[in-house]
C-alpha cells in the first residue's frame, strides 16, 4: 500500500488527507486516536505512579507533620536523606540486607539464565527420547503451587544446616520452569540447525556448541529472563522471611522489621519503602522497555 | 501453545578418516550426542524433584505426625491434625478472607486489565512510555506496595478517608471490618499486578488478525461491537491463562495480608488472614505445630487443584458458548 507520505509528495495535500482518512475508516486501529484516550491513559499513569510518589512525600515529611495532615502536600519536603538516613542507623541492618539482596538477585538471575538456556538448547535444538513429554511436564509443573511444600522444605533447610543462610533462599529458584520454557521458545526460532551443524562439523563437542553457539544466540532472551528474575527475587518475601528471619535479612523482611518495631513513624517507613525500592526503579528506568517487550512476547508464544 | 517443533534430521557428526585413532573420539561423541540432552535438562528436574515435587510430597507425610518446629517428628497421629484444624473456627474465617480477597482481586483486575489493553491497543504517540507507565508498579515490592497502602488506608489519618471525608463520606473502617480490609488489601494486588496482565492482553490483542475488523467495519459494526465480538472471543486463550495463574498466585497470598499492620496476625479478629498467614502461624507462630502447617498446606494444595479445575472448566464453556453465538468465525 502506498504510504500517505508519498500520497502527499505525488499527488498534493488534499488527496494524502483524503487518503489518509479513507484508511482510518477501514483500518481502525491505525487511526490516530483522540484526548479522550490519553485521558484514560493519563488517569491510569496516575493511578500506578501516585502510591510510589505518595511514598516520597511521607518520607520527605516528619512523623509529626504527617500525623497532622492526612492529605499530603504536593511537594516533597527537605527530609527525604534525613529519613533515610534514619533508616540505615536503625537496627535492621539496612546495608546487609541490600548486600544480601543484590547477591541473592543476581547469583539466582545468573544461574536461572544458565540452567534455563542449557535446558532450553536441548530441548528445541537436540534430538532424544522423551523429549516432547519431559517438555509438557516442565510446562505442567508451573502450574503447581510449590510454595505449599515449605514446611519439609523447611525442615530439609534446618536439617542442612542452611536456615539463615542465602544459600537456602538461592538454592530452590536456581532454575525455574517458566526459565526453561521461555529459552525453548525462545530458541527453537532464535537459533538455526545449520550453525549447530556447522559446529559440530567443525568439531565441537555439545558442550562447546552450547557455550559457542546456542548462548550467543539466547543473548536477547537471556537478558530479559535475568531482569525478570532480578526482579522477581528482589520482591520475594515469603520463603526469605520464614527461612531468612531477623538475622540475616533481604531487603523485603527488613522492611518488615521496621514496620514492627517503628510503626508510629511513617516518615521512617516510608524512608525504608523508598530505599529499598530505589534500585528496582533504577532498573526500571533502564530496561522497563526490556521489560515490556518480555512480557509481550511472552504472552504471545504462551 | 505451540511447544513441540518437528524434529529435524541431523548430520552424523563427524567423518573418521583415520580408523584406529577415531574409534575412541567416534564413540565419545556418540555418547556426547547420547547423554547432553539429558544432562542439559537434568538441574531443572533435579531441582524440581528435591525443592518442588518431594516437600509437596512430604507435607503429606507430616501432616500425619506430631511434627514440632524445635521437637521435630513425633507420634503417627493420622487425620488428627485435618480434624484439628478444620474444627478451628480460624480456619474457616481464614478460607472466606482468602477467598473473598481473590475475587476481589482477580474479577475487577482482568476487566481492568482487558479494558486498558483496549485503550492502548490504538496508534498512540510514545507508546512505549504509556506501557512502561502501567508496569511501573510490577517493579516494587508486594511488602513496599502494602506498607505504602496501608497508610492510604489507615482509619484515622489516611489519605482515603480524608478525601472521602471532604465529600462527606466515611471514615471507613478499612483495618476494622472484613469486607474493607479484603477491598484494600484487593487493590494492592491489583496495583501490583494489572499493568502486567493488561500487557499480556495487549500482546494477544495484537495478534488478532486486523482483516477480521475490516470485514467487521464493512458489515456496519460499531466499536464497541467489535471489542465484544471480536477481541472477547479471541482473547479466549490469553483470559484462560491469567485467571489460572491468578488463581494459583490469588490463593496463595501472604506478603500483602501480613503487613497490612504492624502485628501481621491478620486484625484482631483475623477479619484478613488468609490461609497462608494461618499455616505459618501455626507452623512458627505459638504452636510451632509442623504437623497442622502441613495439614493446612495440604487442604490448600487440594484447593487450588479443585479451583483451577473447575476455572478451567467454566472459562472454556463460557467461551466456546460465546464463540458459537458469535455465528461464523
Amino acid at each position: 500500500m502506498t504510504s500517505i507520505p508519498m500520497i502527499q509528495q505525488t499527488a498534493g495535500a488534499g488527496a494524502a488527507r483524503s487518503a489518509a482518512r479513507r484508511r482510518g475508516l477501514a483500518r481502525g486501529a491505525n487511526r490516530r486516536p483522540g484526548w479522550v484516550t490519553y485521558a484514560v491513559l493519563g488517569a491510569v499513569l496516575l493511578i500506578s505512579a501516585y502510591p510510589l510518589y505518595y511514598a516520597v512525600l511521607l518520607a520527605s515529611s516528619d512523623a509529626i507533620t504527617i500525623a497532622q495532615n492526612p492529605i499530603p502536600s504536593l511537594l516533597p519536603e527537605g527530609n527525604l536523606f534525613t529519613n533515610i538516613g534514619r533508616v540505615i542507623a536503625s537496627d535492621i541492618q539496612f546495608w546487609p540486607a541490600m548486600w544480601n539482596s543484590i547477591v541473592v538477585a543476581t547469583v539466582t538471575a545468573f544461574s536461572v539464565v544458565v540452567f534455563s538456556t542449557l535446558a532450553g538448547f536441548s530441548f528445541s535444538k537436540l534430538r532424544f527420547r522423551g523429549r516432547g513429554p519431559l517438555l509438557v511436564f516442565v510446562i505442567a509443573t508451573m502450574a503447581v503451587p510449590t510454595q505449599l511444600g515449605i514446611v519439609p522444605l523447611f525442615i530439609v533447610m534446618a536439617e542442612l544446616d542452611l536456615t539463615g543462610k542465602l544459600a537456602a533462599v538461592i538454592i530452590p529458584g536456581m532454575v525455574t520452569a517458566f526459565g526453561v520454557f521461555w529459552m525453548t521458545q525462545y530458541l527453537e526460532e532464535a537459533l538455526p540447525y545449520e550453525l549447530i551443524e556447522a559446529a559440530r562439523v567443525d568439531g565441537c563437542s555439545m558442550i562447546r556448541t552450547f557455550w559457542h553457539v546456542a548462548m550467543p544466540a539466547a543473548r536477547p532472551a537471556a537478558a530479559m529472563l535475568a531482569l525478570f528474575t532480578f526482579v522477581g527475587s528482589w520482591t520475594n518475601f515469603f520463603w526469605p522471611f520464614i527461612v531468612l528471619g531477623a538475622g540475616n535479612p533481604t531487603l523485603p523482611v527488613a522492611l518488615q522489621l521496621l514496620q514492627a518495631s517503628y510503626f508510629k513513624d511513617y516518615s521512617l517507613i516510608m524512608a525504608g519503602v523508598v530505599a529499598s525500592t530505589i534500585p528496582l526503579v533504577l532498573v526500571f528506568i533502564v530496561a522497563g522497555r526490556q521489560l515490556v517487550t518480555g512480557i509481550m512476547q511472552g504472552a504471545v508464544k504462551g | 501453545m505451540s511447544v513441540i517443533s518437528p524434529p529435524k534430521p541431523r548430520r552424523a557428526p563427524e567423518v573418521p578418516r583415520e580408523p584406529r585413532r577415531i574409534a575412541f573420539r567416534q564413540r565419545a561423541g556418540r555418547w556426547d550426542v547420547k547423554l547432553s540432552p539429558y544432562l542439559y535438562i537434568s538441574p531443572f528436574f533435579l531441582l524440581f524433584a528435591v525443592t518442588g515435587l518431594f516437600p509437596l510430597a512430604y507435607t503429606a507425610y507430616v501432616s500425619v505426625h506430631d511434627w514440632h518446629l524445635i521437637g521435630g517428628q513425633g507420634a503417627f497421629v493420622g487425620m488428627q491434625n485435618f480434624v484439628d484444624v478444620v474444627q478451628q473456627p480460624r480456619f474457616l474465617t481464614a478460607l472466606r478472607n482468602t477467598f473473598s480477597i481473590f475475587l476481589l482481586s482477580s474479577v475487577p483486575q482482568v476487566l481492568a486489565a482487558i479494558g486498558i489493553a483496549a485503550v492502548l491497543d490504538a496508534n498512540l504517540r510514545a507508546r512505549t512510555f504509556w506501557r512502561m507507565g502501567v508496569l511501573l508498579p510490577y517493579v516494587v515490592a508486594p511488602v513496599a506496595v502494602s506498607l505504602i497502602f496501608s497508610k492510604l488506608f489507615a482509619d484515622q489519618s489516611g489519605l482515603i478517608n480524608a478525601v472521602l471525608a471532604t465529600v462527606d463520606l466515611g471514615p471507613i473502617r478499612w483495618h476494622a471490618d472484613p469486607l474493607s480490609s479484603h477491598v484494600a488489601i484487593a487493590s494492592m494486588v491489583n496495583f501490583r499486578w494489572t499493568g502486567y496482565n493488561t500487557l499480556i492482553f495487549l500482546a494477544a490483542m495484537q495478534a488478532v488478525p486486523r482483516d477480521l475488523y475490516e470485514a467487521a467495519v464493512i458489515d456496519g459494526a460499531s466499536r464497541l461491537r467489535q471489542f465484544f465480538s471480536i477481541t472477547v472471543p479471541m482473547l479466549r486463550p490469553t483470559i484462560i491463562f491469567i485467571v489460572i495463574t491468578a488463581t494459583i498466585g490469588g490463593l496463595q497470598i501472604f506478603d500483602e495480608p501480613r503487613m497490612f499492620d504492624q502485628l501481621g496476625q491478620g486484625g484482631s479478629d483475623r477479619q484478613w488472614m488468609t490461609v497462608t498467614m494461618y499455616l505459618y502461624e501455626l507452623g512458627w507462630g505459638a504452636q510451632k505445630s509442623f504437623g497442622r502447617a502441613a495439614a493446612v498446606a495440604w487442604i490448600l494444595f487440594l484447593i487450588i487443584v479443585v479451583i483451577g479445575l473447575i476455572n478451567f472448566a467454566i472459562t472454556r464453556r463460557i467461551s466456546s458458548s460465546g464463540s458459537t453465538r458469535g455465528g461464523k468465525r
